[in-house]
């Protein structure tokens, strides 16, 4: 007994060892050497916080959009669940991973995709103007905070929409039945049923798409314009270009405590909401009547339009050149681009974004998984994890880079220029997404399971791979796309790497666009594309591994 | 059940092949993001010293400046490259370089030399001015502004579209040309000059390549609406170079009046501490060498310092590079730069 309690403390610690080495460690360092400079406390950056206004209006103005954004989100997510939970019908897997593209663009190129197709000379303009014969501009969102809503919501739609999907599939039919059978009519079951039973997967969401937009930076930055700052936004300005790190610390602090209570007050809510209806048993049907056809066609048009239209923009800028299709922007990807930028050809990014995808994908699922089992613990410790994994997507990318490189430069950790800091940095950004899409449904495995499994002589091991993994496995394949997802399009640690060799797509993406030419702009669309063909192919072998790996009943 | 086992084969495979050969003797240089260099010149390099040149590109100049800063204990690299006038005083402040006079300095125009600690080496400079879609004036018979006080001629109103000075170098590159021009006191300071250009429907965005891609309107090209953009004197060779038809020529044009562009000098200087430092020293003086030199119009858009260099065709036919740029001292930069740039807020972002 005494040993498994040791095992089980020595596994529980992996992954809160990673988050100590690797996110704590690097944190706290730079906030000492911020609000240390001098070996006695300078606490001047909290004195200008509070001298002003200013920061008062940014950090509320932070908290608006991101509650209008994550609303918002919910809003056109929570009904298309239900329908992708619910119903069959043909492409419905494919429109699933579709959906889950927009996560992987760097922000300029969504930016890019936006305005080709809102903006002024954009798409929807033109056709507009051409149907209506108008003789002014319809749309005028640029640097509007309706554009960054709109963006925000593009971002995070998939999100929202496949952690509920996949928990909305695995919660039981049964309750609705009976409740049916006792007479319930469709508004009841909405209201007693369905609703609260979605609460904790839709908080889960909630949760994530709320930090995201909390800690927006690019979207505002391009899209917003120079009248909108976040936090995150202020915090790059004040540690990069003003050099003023106690304020930079102040802020990271002020935004890092804003989350870490946000996390609480929704840790403290979803305790008291999980119900234990697990089931693996898929209840996916085709619609019958119309009124479910119609709702089938409106969410199928939602996801298309909201998702692919500015895929589809940017897809057709990348091939059309003066009106003609051209695929030469295409063919050059092959070549090292005048011997010199890049060291590589575009195209062998590839490789290297697979490999540290896949080294990604696989620590974050493994630390992930443990991570939820521990979160999911009763006691104070289990309470406390769930909002401390969640910190590296409230902590400002400057912040943590500066805490990176003055912490972690000693062997055996001197990793400031190894390529090792790619997946680990990775890991730690995709460790939460892990954890949101399977703590829903590891809460909602009823605990007699288990214990039967038990009396009935499972070893724990058995019970881990009969019983929960096959009731997790749709959350592990959400966790495993947005794992590797995340690792695709992220561009800032793949910078800090030294071997010219270990260049990623996004990396490649960033310096095409920033060179001068029309050449190397269409060269950045049609890498962009090429980034979003290796996701969308990713994500099919991640659902086939799912089928041959646990599999439904 | 042999999953598992695969996947742990999978990642030694991983890591196995991700771990880089046997360590050669090398040389760290920390530099921006622009950087780019013909790889036959390093390689050459490379096999002259027996060096391994590793390049650690560190976000744009002013993030990397603060991990050089930052790192000064523990350099991360052996030589830094690409701090430019703008950020120099407040790496020069922290004391991050090793003193070093390269005997190659001699072909440099003396001009370029900040001071005679050499401290930090002058590698390359560029100038941020004004560029324009040449059909647009053209077609609308519209004569080129030939100076800053143009541009707040009815003429000119809504076409400029330039950049926010807090986050992006060519946009603090204009703000200080402007400082340069109508100073900080008097009559008519800079904040009065700003407000007159807000008043003439000036568009300002935040980053170069939203204001030169997204809002600049060059002839075949479908997006942006504004004629004038705030960029480099050596984008419209640029344009030529990379243009899908070289052969119609040049499509846009920088102007370059007295005062009405911002040199930007990008230095190279060994970092103290540095774990390489004869590398570093070595590395310095092929910066400055004729083959590196010639590389960096085509390479990073920036002219070489050496007075000794031809310019490619493509820059010699179609760049020009301003007499009398407009000055500000390194030093008056970094001690005002915070407020300058506060202050051109509060008149631009109301």
């Amino acid at each position: 007994m005494r040993r498994a309690r040791e095992l089980s403390i020595c596994i529980y610690g992996i992954p809160l060892a990673f988050l100590g080495v690797f996110f704590v460690y690097p944190l706290l360092s730079i906030l000492d050497v911020s609000l240390r400079p001098a070996g006695a406390l300078d606490l001047s950056g909290f004195a200008s916080l509070l001298s002003t206004d200013y920061y008062l209006g940014t950090l509320i103005f932070t908290v608006y959009q991101a509650v209008i954004s994550t609303v918002f989100t919910l809003l056109l997510a929570t009904p298309c669940a239900f329908v992708f939970a619910r119903y069959r019908f043909r492409g419905r897997s494919l429109l699933l991973s579709l959906a889950t593209l927009p996560f992987v663009l760097p922000t300029v190129v969504v930016a890019l995709a936006f305005a080709s197709l809102l903006g002024k000379n954009g798409l929807l303009n033109d056709v507009m103007s051409s149907l209506f014969s108008l003789d002014y501009t319809l749309i005028q969102l640029e640097r509007t905070l309706a554009m960054i809503i709109i963006v925000h919501v593009f971002y995070n739609f998939a999100v929202a929409l496949r952690i509920m999907t996949s928990y909305w599939s695995s919660v039981g039919i049964a309750v609705e039945e009976a409740a049916r059978c006792l007479g319930a009519d469709e508004r009841a079951l909405w209201r007693e049923i369905r609703l609260p039973l979605i609460r904790p997967a839709m908080l889960s969401a909630g949760a994530l798409v709320f930090i995201f937009s909390f800690t927006s930076f690019g979207v505002i930055l391009i899209l917003g314009g120079i009248r909108f700052a976040t936090l995150e936004v202020q915090i790059y300005y004040q540690a990069v270009n003003m050099f003023n790190l106690p304020l930079a610390a102040a802020l990271s602090l002020v935004q890092i405590l804003s989350m870490m209570a946000m996390m609480m007050l929704y840790t403290s809510t979803q305790k008291r909401l999980h119900l234990a209806i697990a089931s693996s048993r898929t209840i996916a049907r085709r619609a019958r009547t119309g009124l479910e056809r119609l709702a089938v066609g409106c969410c199928v048009a939602l996801v298309s339009g909201l998702t692919l239209a500015p895929l589809l923009a940017l897809v057709s800028r990348s091939v059309l050149a003066s009106g003609r299709l051209d695929f030469s922007n295409y063919a050059s990807l092959t070549e090292k681009s005048r011997g010199s930028l890049l060291f590589i050809a575009p195209l062998d990014s590839v490789f290297n974004s697979l490999r540290f995808a896949l080294m990604a994908m696989i620590a974050a699922l493994i630390l992930g998984m443990i991570a939820s089992y521990l979160i999911q613990r009763p006691g104070r410790l289990a309470r406390l994890a769930d909002p401390l994994f969640m910190l590296p997507l409230a902590t400002s990318a400057v912040t943590l880079g500066f805490g990176f490189i003055i912490a972690l430069d000693e062997p055996p950790l001197n990793l400031r220029a190894s390529w090792l800091i790619i997946p680990i940095s990775h890991t730690l950004v995709a460790l939460p997404f892990v954890i949101r899409s399977v703590l829903p449904s590891l809460r909602a495995i009823p605990p007699s399971l288990r214990e039967a499994a038990r009396v009935l002589g499972a070893k724990p091991l058995d019970t881990l791979l009969t019983i929960d993994l096959p009731l997790l496995g749709r959350g592990l394949v959400v966790g495993a796309t947005f794992a590797f997802t995340v690792s695709m399009g992220e561009f800032g640690a793949s910078l800090f790497v030294a071997q010219r060799e270990w260049v990623t797509i996004p990396v490649v993406i960033y310096r095409l666009i920033g060179d001068p030419g029309m050449a190397s702009y269409r060269q950045s669309l049609a890498m962009s594309v090429v980034l979003m063909l290796v996701c969308a192919g990713g994500f099919i072998v991640i659902e086939r591994l799912r089928i041959a790996g646990v599999g439904e009943f | 059940m042999f999953r598992p086992i695969i996947s742990a084969l999978l990642v030694v495979i991983i890591v196995a092949g991700a771990v880089s050969a046997q360590e050669a003797e090398r040389v760290v240089v920390l530099t921006h993001d622009s950087f780019a260099m013909t790889e036959e010149v390093l390689a050459a390099f490379e096999e002259h010293t027996g060096l391994r040149v590793e390049i650690l590109r560190s976000g744009d100049a002013g993030q990397m400046v603060n991990q050089a800063i930052l790192s000064k204990n523990n350099p991360l690299g052996d030589v830094l490259y690409g701090v430019d006038n703008t950020f120099l005083s407040r790496a020069l402040e922290a004391e991050i370089f090793a003193p070093y006079e390269s005997p190659e300095l001699q072909y440099v125009n003396a001009d370029f030399i900040p001071d005679d600690t050499y401290r930090v080496t002058p590698v390359d400079f560029g100038d941020v001015c004004l560029n324009y879609d040449i059909a647009y004036f053209e077609e609308n018979d519209l004569s080129l502004p030939g100076s800053l006080s143009d541009l707040l001629l009815p003429k000119y109103g809504g076409l400029l579209v330039a950049e926010n000075p807090a986050t992006s170098s060519p946009g603090l590159a204009f703000l200080l040309a402007t400082v340069a021009e109508y100073g900080v006191e008097g009559d008519f300071t800079y904040l009065d000059y700003w407000q007159e250009l807000y008043d003439n429907d000036i568009l300002v965005v935040d980053g170069w390549t939203d204001a030169y891609y997204g809002e600049f309107k060059v002839a075949g090209r479908d997006t942006g609406s504004r004629p004038m953009v705030v960029s480099y004197a050596s984008s419209p060779p640029a344009e030529v170079l990379y243009s899908e038809n070289p052969d119609v020529g040049a499509i846009t044009g920088a102007i370059v009046d007295d005062n009405m562009c911002f040199r930007q000098i990008e230095y190279a200087g060994v970092l103290a501490g540095a774990a390489n430092e004869g590398a570093a020293r070595q590395f310095v003086d092929f910066m400055l060498s004729p083959a590196f030199q010639e590389e960096l119009p085509l390479n990073m858009f920036v002219f070489p310092v050496r007075d000794d260099i031809m310019l490619p065709e493509v820059f010699a036919k179609h760049a020009l590079i301003p007499e009398n740029p407009a000055h500000v001292d390194p030093a008056e930069i970094e001690a005002k730069r915070d407020e300058w740039i506060q202050a051109w807020m509060e008149v631009m972002l109301r």
